[in-house]
This record gives structure tokens, C-alpha cells and sequence, in this order.
């Protein structure tokens, strides 16, 4: 019968024993030992706010996200630490991943409250300083394997870019941090102050999924479950890539890096043709773009690898990452988070060649920030 | 109004190969109401009244992702003078039937009045489209098939809708927009999947957007993004049909995805199939693999094909589905995709193309047999 | 523990009876190779520690049961206590056989199921962690390697 083409084999036992290669690792959450951790880095007027009235959202519930998810703290069953949640214990975070996978930097990317989450703007300003202040009270200063990324509320972009020329002279400092699911796609002008902002002190913007901005998280609604939602992250990504190369955010900022984190990729090449298929007929929208899109694409985005696309063969995930170009690919491993990826995995599905793969594991990494 | 005496085993169409060598039906062509007066003798006489008392006749009905007038909209050579593209019988007839040699092409007929909040007056508007369809369409031209047009905002009364069109077996599915109020898998929907199922109708999900929500994270600037965001879209209802477990109920039935690009759905795939490993127990109602289960019950059609021609794409696809079984060919007609009669990203010697053309048309739209004399078909 | 050489290769006590308590399980290593022991209500299990995914340690996962369905919206628990998920992607393995839930093996495409699935017919993945002979000797856990 035609319908049956090939029969897959089950993927092969992953590779033991010592991780060796040196690795940047993208994606680490740090997390707060406890619920109050945060207060000593708030001015009183807004400990006393978030004591009172905690944060309003755009969505019902205050404490959690509408789609419950598979596992407590979204995290690993093995990376709970003696005491505290998952990521909240750096002697532990140190043995069991940055030791443990030979991690030589590792980008945090905390999410905690969700300074771009508050409709309040000046809390929302507020909680992003003191997130900064305390990744390096806490991560950043006492281990120098780790670095920050600037945490801003970029809904008041005057804030946000306060924020970040406040820190980008701060070495301790490797990017700037966003929410993808944002109130307006993120190519719009309202945002177009904090990339000016970000090409002027050199630094790159990571996008990490998360974001609620009050929206479905689909064009048809919201779905049900869990899985699918999880899904809408690369929609997410494939969102604000067509936002920002349709509006000309690199046409006006031509030295703006941007890194996906966590959205995958593999969808990455059919988006890319089906910018520049339609690009044909919609040019006369967009006269300010002077190139193909996926030619912007291809210049200005980093991809992350985790959650790794597992194709049923290793090739079709090569042969992605070729499309999307070896050099713009990041390794990551979301760690402490269940759907962490273990680099001796990841290595092992990487069917390029050692070139490509130390790019991917480090390379690219320290290259785009500027590490050694 | 139309009724099967309009159609005898008499009438049934032979099979004739066209341009590419196959006998090819045309899965997607877009068909378009003039102007709303061009109803007003299908509407009862209270919605007659009513439309001509209240100025609804002289509503266009021009849906915000569809300018007439956009570049896309219609092929030049294909696009009526100072009339909406697709408005055109003659026009179609020599564009996409005559123009590819095809024995059947199904029209899909995409009315404003679908997002009415009223649904009464949506359901009394699609009620008027599939009859003005039937008679100013499908009887003129024996080549052409339909879809159903229903209410999206009323699921009883689009099942009364579907249970009025569906002793016409030139309806050969049911249309329903990418991006509506609700995902498509959730159990809202599913009397109407029953009713699909019962009566041999697929669903077809189409571009379009009732902009009840955002195509993305917040309102963009151009119909350009909204365009690129039908892909994301029907992406999320692939993975909602599935998770809900909309083919453990319905496992018969068949989703068409048109206009939704083609080259997505692997990598949608992969993604999905590692996560439902990794959560499974959220949905147990799933119990294989979604990829699986994608590949027997969703079928998407070929234009606007979303990669460089001829660059192995197709092959690509189906090599990576696992299935040739999936694509439908379709011009998209008026839509402009492509020059000339190049609607094919594959050589027209490949296997895939009579495949495309003819044997997966065939296996999906069940009720096209029941109007043709495939007796030249097996040769 | 056996002073014949010959068995020895083949027998190993890992723990004793009363050090692993029902419900408990423990992490063991013979010849380098760790192996995850399980106590099921007084009866002893053993599987390869490691997921034949992202090899996460089983033994740190949770120990629960077989979310099961027969229609969607309708949920069920089956093999109770007796499935193991992986701490990292919840990979689902039967614990007595090692068996996975997480992608159920189809030869064919067209031939799938649609009869409703019970208890030990569950539909099985094409994975499966490796697992090992275990009994209780004189009260010591014995792993047949």
C-alpha cells in the first residue's frame, strides 16, 4: 500500500557516561527560594503593593496559568533541592547541571513574576528592577558561569529602556529579556524604542515563551489542553518573526540580534518560504522591505535547540538546522524544567559535522555574546 | 430549487485526463457572490423585508482578510473587469477547468455573512448562498462541485443547514474558516461532525478569519501577516482535532485544510508527537501517536504551495508523512499563485501527480463518485 | 551471596528485603550498569535505570498509574502504582515489564484499533527500558543479570 512508506526504528540508547564538550547553555531558570525573596529588591510603596493587592493580570487567575501543567513547578521530578522549589538552590543547580554537563556559561532567563505580565505599568517597571538586582545578589555574583539577562516591562518602553541603560554598562549583563506573547505584535512601533535601545549598547533581546497579554493564544481561541498549548509557543515565534521583519524593525535597526528561546525550530524553514512566497504578491504593503524576509530572518535571528524537534530520523532534524543556517543555532537545555534536554542527547542527534556541532554547543554562543 | 432529478446517473461526468496527463480534480476554487442583491430572491419573505428595510442588501459583505482588490485576490488574467474575482462563471470555466483540463473542480464559496453575530441571519445567508450556488452554479455547469456554507456561530443550525444540502450529492463538504470563535476540536462542534460523518461530508477548514481573536500575539499591521498566519492557525486546529479526540468519535471523518500551506505540518508534527510522549496521560482518549492519526484523517490541498517549486518539496513531505496519500491538487482559483498552468510543484511525470490529481480526491470526497462514471477510472 | 563464579556473574544481591519497603524503590549498580529495583506490594521489580529517550534516571521518576480512556472526556486509572515515569519528559514504563506507553507501535497505517483498549491490551510502544530477573532469597534481593 502506498500509505506506508517507511517503518521508523525506535531512537537508539542515548550515550552515557560524562558529558566533555564545553557548553553554553542558553536557557536556565533561576527561581526564588521563596515566595517573598523578592521583596528586599522592591521600594516599600510596592512591597506594600504586592503584600495588598499581589499584581493584576489579563487573565482570570492570579497565581498560576490557565492550562495546569504535567508536572509541579513545570520541572524535572530529579531537580528538586533539599529545600525550596526546582532552581532555587545554586550548590545544587552547580552539581547537578553546571558541573554535572560541563556548562562553561549559562544564560539565566528568569521568568519569575513576570514584570511584563503586570497591567500595572509602574509595578510592572518596578518588579523588572528588582529581578535584575536579584539575579546578581543571588546567581550572577556568586557564580560567574551564569549570566544575566535584563529583565524589562516593555509595555512602557520609556521604562524599559531606563532599565536597560541602567544595566547594559554592567557586564554581569549578557542580553536583554522579553515576553513574546506581548500586546501587540512585537514588530510594532509602540516597542521600537527598547530595540534602539538594545542595538545602541550592543546587546542581543531574548524571547523566551511565556507572555499573557489577555488574547487567545490561537486566531480560533483558546484550546483546551495542555498540549496544545504548549504548541501555541511556536506560534509565538513564528508570531513575532513575521511581525518584526514585515514592519522593518531591521530595515530601521540593522544591527538588532534577536534569540528565540524555547519555541523550537523546525518551523523555521516553512515559514521562511511562506514569507517570501507571499512576499510576491504583498509587496506593494511593505514597499520599506528591500530584501526577501527570510533574508532578515536568516541575518538577524538565534534559534535555541530545546525543546530539541525530534524527527523520526536525525537527518531531517540536519537538514533543518542547514536550512535555518548551522550558525544561528544555540544549544539550550530549559534546565530545571521537565522537558529539559541532556546535552549528551542532544549531541548525539546532531548529524553534522564536529565543526557544526561545537558552533551549535558553544561557538555561536560565545560569539553572539561576546564570551570566552 | 435543485434536487437529485437535476441529476441522472444520465448527467454523471466521465473522467478525461487533463494537462498533466491524469483525468485532475480541482479541490479548491473560490467562487464569489456578486453583491448581496444577488441573494435577495433566495431569502424568505421576512429576511427580504428586512434586508431591504434595513440597507443589509447593499452590504458587500468583503471580509477584512479578503480585499477584492489585493494583488492575491485574483490572477490578472483571471481576475473579471470591474466585477469580484471569482464572480465569473465563464471566467472560471475557461480558467480553471478549461485551463487544466480538469473534470471537476469544488467551489468553495467564503460569504461575509458568515460572521454576523446573529445567527439567524447567518444561518437565513448561508441558507441563500447554497441555494444561489446551486442555481446560478451547479446547475449551469455539471463540471463543478460545492461546499456547504454553514452558520459558524449556531452549531444547530448549521446541522439543519447541512441536513437541507445533503440529499444534493454535488455538496461535497462542509466549509468552515481556520480561524472562527472556537478551535474546531472542541465538543461544541461535534453534532456537526456527526451529521459530516453521516452524510459522507468532509470538513473543510479554509483561510479565513473571523478576527474574533487575534491571528497572532496581538493585531499586526498588515493583511500580508494575517495572510502568513492562516499556516499558525491551522496548525493549533490540527493539534486541537486531535487532542480533543475529535477521530476517536469520528474516526470516518475526513478534515481538508485549504489555503493553509502545505510544508508546516511535518515539523508541526514532530513537535507534537514528542510532547504527546512526554503528556499523554492529559488526553489518554489518544492512543497513537498523533502523527498517525494525522496522516488517516487530515488532507490538505496543494495551492498556495508554501515552498520554491520543483525544489523536492513534495517529495520531501511525503517522505517525512510517510504518506502520498495526503495532498489534494488545487489551483486555488482566482488566487494568484502561480503563472500559467503551473500549479503542480512536482514534474507531471512523478507518481505523486496522479495521485494528487485524482486517486486522493477520490478517496476523500466520498460523495464524488456518486456523480461520476469512474468506469474509466480503473483502466 | 553465592561463592560459585560461574553464578556469580549471574546472581547479585542488591539490598535486603527489609530495606526497601512496599512502594519503595532503589537505585543499584551491577557491573556499571545502574538498575532501578522497585518493591510492588511485597513483589520485587527491576529495570534499567536509565530512559531509553534522554536516559533520565527512572528510579528518581514517579511511580504512579496508567491514565487510560474510553472515550475522550471520559478518564480511568489502570495498572495501579505500577507505571513509572521518567523524572525529565514523563515517559511512561510498566514497571513489571518494562514496557512503554508513550508511542504505541503501528505496523500498518490503515489497521489501527478503534475497539476500546483494557488492562493488559493497551496498545504498547515500540520502546522499552531492559528488565531483570529479580527474586528474594533468604530475605536478600537477587538481580539475575
Amino acid at each position: 500500500m502506498s500509505d506506508v512508506i517507511t517503518r521508523n526504528q525506535p531512537l537508539p540508547v542515548t550515550i552515557r557516561g560524562k558529558q566533555r564538550l564545553s557548553v553554553v547553555d542558553c536557557d536556565i531558570h533561576p527561581q526564588f527560594a521563596s515566595k517573598d525573596e523578592l521583596l528586599q529588591f522592591l521600594p516599600e510603596r510596592w512591597q506594600d503593593y504586592m503584600k495588598t493587592y499581589g499584581g493584576l493580570y489579563r487573565q482570570a487567575l492570579a497565581d498560576t496559568l490557565s492550562h495546569p501543567r504535567m508536572a509541579p513547578d513545570v520541572a524535572r521530578n530529579d531537580a528538586w533541592p533539599p529545600k525550596g522549589p526546582p532552581g532555587s538552590d545554586l550548590a545544587f543547580m552547580r552539581e547537578q547541571h553546571l558541573d554535572a554537563n560541563n556548562i562553561d556559561h549559562g544564560m539565566l532567563m528568569p521568568l519569575n513574576r513576570g514584570p511584563a505580565n503586570q497591567r500595572n505599568l509602574d509595578f510592572g517597571a518596578a518588579l523588572a528592577h528588582a529581578v535584575n538586582d536579584w539575579q546578581l545578589h543571588y546567581w550572577v555574583n556568586p557564580e560567574p558561569r551564569l549570566h544575566g539577562s535584563i529583565v524589562i516591562a516593555h509595555d512602557d518602553a520609556k521604562a524599559a529602556v531606563a532599565e536597560i541603560e541602567l544595566r547594559a554598562k554592567d557586564k554581569s549583563f549578557s542580553q536583554i529579556m522579553m515576553p513574546p506573547h506581548s500586546i501587540e505584535p512585537l514588530g510594532r512601533r509602540k516597542y521600537w524604542p527598547v530595540y534602539e535601545a538594545a542595538q545602541a549598547c550592543n546587546l542581543p533581546i531574548s524571547l523566551h515563551v511565556s507572555g499573557v497579554n489577555g488574547f487567545a493564544s490561537t486566531g480560533s481561541g483558546s484550546p483546551s489542553y495542555y498540549i496544545e498549548e504548549h504548541h501555541t509557543n511556536v506560534r509565538g515565534m513564528q508570531g513575532l518573526i513575521t511581525s518584526m521583519v514585515l514592519e522593518g524593525v531591521f530595515e530601521q535597526f540593522p544591527r538588532l540580534r534577536i534569540v528565540l528561546v524555547e519555541g523550537g525550530l523546525a518551523w523555521a524553514p516553512a515559514l521562511k518560504w511562506r514569507l517570501d512566497k507571499h512576499w510576491m504578491r504583498f509587496r506593494s504593503e511593505v514597499p520599506h522591505l528591500k530584501r526577501p524576509p527570510s533574508e532578515y530572518v536568516r541575518e538577524h535571528f538565534w534559534f535555541t535547540t530545546q525543546p530539541l524537534d525530534e524527527p523520526d530520523r536525525d537527518q531531517d532534524l540536519a537538514e533543518v538546522l542547514e536550512l535555518i543556517g548551522c550558525e544561528r543555532v544555540m544549544f539550550s537545555t530549559d534546565y530545571p524544567h521537565w522537558d529539559f534536554d541532556d546535552p549528551r542527547f542532544v549531541l548525539g542527534k546532531l548529524a553534522l559535522s564536529d565543526e557544526k556541532k561545537e558552533m551549535i554547543f558553544s561557538g555561536n554562543a560565545k560569539k553572539l555574546y561576546g564570551l570566552s | 430549487m435543485n434536487d437529485l432529478a437535476n441529476f441522472s446517473n444520465a448527467s454523471a461526468i466521465k473522467l478525461k485526463p487533463g494537462i498533466f496527463g491524469h483525468p485532475a480534480i480541482d479541490c479548491d476554487v473560490h467562487i464569489a457572490v456578486p453583491s448581496t442583491e444577488a441573494l435577495m430572491p433566495y431569502l424568505d419573505a421576512y429576511w427580504y423585508d428586512a434586508f431591504r428595510s434595513r440597507g443589509i442588501n447593499r452590504t458587500s459583505f468583503t471580509m477584512t482578510g479578503d480585499a477584492p482588490n489585493a494583488p492575491m485576490a485574483a490572477r490578472p488574467d483571471w481576475r473579471p473587469k470591474d466585477a469580484r474575482p471569482g464572480s465569473d462563471l465563464a471566467l472560471l470555466q475557461k480558467g480553471a477547468l478549461d485551463g487544466f483540463g480538469s473534470s471537476i473542480a469544488i467551489a468553495n464559496c467564503i460569504f461575509g455573512g458568515v460572521a454576523l453575530h446573529s445567527e439567524d441571519i447567518a444561518a437565513a445567508l448561508c441558507k441563500a448562498v447554497n441555494d444561489w450556488v446551486t442555481e446560478q452554479w451547479l446547475n449551469k455547469e455539471p463540471r463543478l462541485r460545492a461546499s456547504i456554507l454553514v452558520p459558524l456561530n449556531s452549531v444547530e443550525l448549521a446541522i439543519e443547514e447541512i441536513e437541507r444540502r445533503a440529499s444534493d450529492k454535488r455538496f461535497v463538504q462542509v466549509l468552515m474558516l481556520a480561524m472562527g470563535h472556537d478551535l474546531l476540536g472542541k465538543r461544541q462542534h461535534w453534532p456537526i461532525y456527526e451529521a459530516a460523518q453521516r452524510h459522507k461530508l468532509p470538513i473543510n477548514i479554509h483561510a479565513g478569519s473571523l478576527y474574533h481573536h487575534p491571528p497572532m500575539a496581538g493585531w499586526g499591521s498588515f493583511a500580508y501577516e494575517d495572510y502568513v498566519a492562516q499556516a499558525f492557525s491551522f496548525e493549533n486546529q490540527v493539534l486541537s482535532l486531535v487532542s480533543e479526540g475529535v477521530f476517536q468519535k469520528f474516526p470516518d471523518l475526513k478534515f481538508v485544510l485549504s489555503e493553509s500551506g502545505v510544508t508546516w505540518l511535518p515539523a508541526c508534527l514532530w513537535r507534537f508527537n514528542k510532547t504527546w510522549r512526554g503528556v499523554r496521560p492529559e488526553i489518554p482518549w489518544v492512543k497513537r501517536i498523533p502523527g498517525d492519526i494525522v496522516r488517516e484523517n487530515i488532507r490538505l490541498t496543494l495551492q498556495p504551495f508554501d515552498a520554491p517549486d520543483h525544489s523536492g518539496a513534495v517529495e520531501r513531505f511525503v517522505d517525512q508523512m510517510k504518506s502520498d496519500r495526503m495532498l489534494l491538487f488545487s489551483t486555488d482559483f482566482p488566487h494568484w499563485h502561480f503563472e500559467g498552468t503551473d500549479a503542480l510543484p512536482v514534474a507531471a511525470s512523478s507518481a505523486l501527480t496522479k495521485r494528487m490529481l485524482l486517486d486522493n480526491p477520490l478517496e476523500t470526497y466520498p460523495r464524488l463518485r456518486e456523480t461520476l462514471d469512474i468506469s474509466e477510472v480503473a483502466a | 551471596m553465592t561463592t560459585s563464579a560461574s553464578l556469580a556473574r549471574t546472581r547479585h544481591v542488591v539490598a535486603h528485603a527489609n530495606e526497601i519497603k512496599p512502594g519503595e524503590r532503589k537505585l543499584v549498580e551491577i557491573a556499571g550498569r545502574p538498575i532501578a529495583l522497585f518493591n510492588l506490594n511485597g513483589e520485587f521489580f527491576a529495570i534499567g535505570d536509565k530512559c531509553p529517550h534522554e536516559a533520565g534516571s527512572l528510579c528518581k521518576g514517579k511511580l504512579g498509574s496508567f491514565a487510560d480512556s474510553d472515550e475522550p472526556g471520559k478518564y480511568r486509572l489502570t495498572h495501579l502504582g505500577e507505571v513509572i515515569k521518567c523524572p525529565w519528559h514523563g515517559w511512561e514504563f510498566d514497571i513489571r515489564t518494562g514496557q512503554s506507553y508513550c508511542d504505541p507501535q503501528q505496523v500498518r497505517v490503515r489497521s489501527y484499533e478503534t475497539g476500546v483498549a483494557h488492562g493488559g491490551d493497551l496498545l504498547k510502544g515500540p520502546y522499552k527500558a531492559e528488565t531483570f530477573k529479580v527474586t528474594v532469597e533468604e530475605d536478600y534481593v537477587v538481580i539475575n543479570l
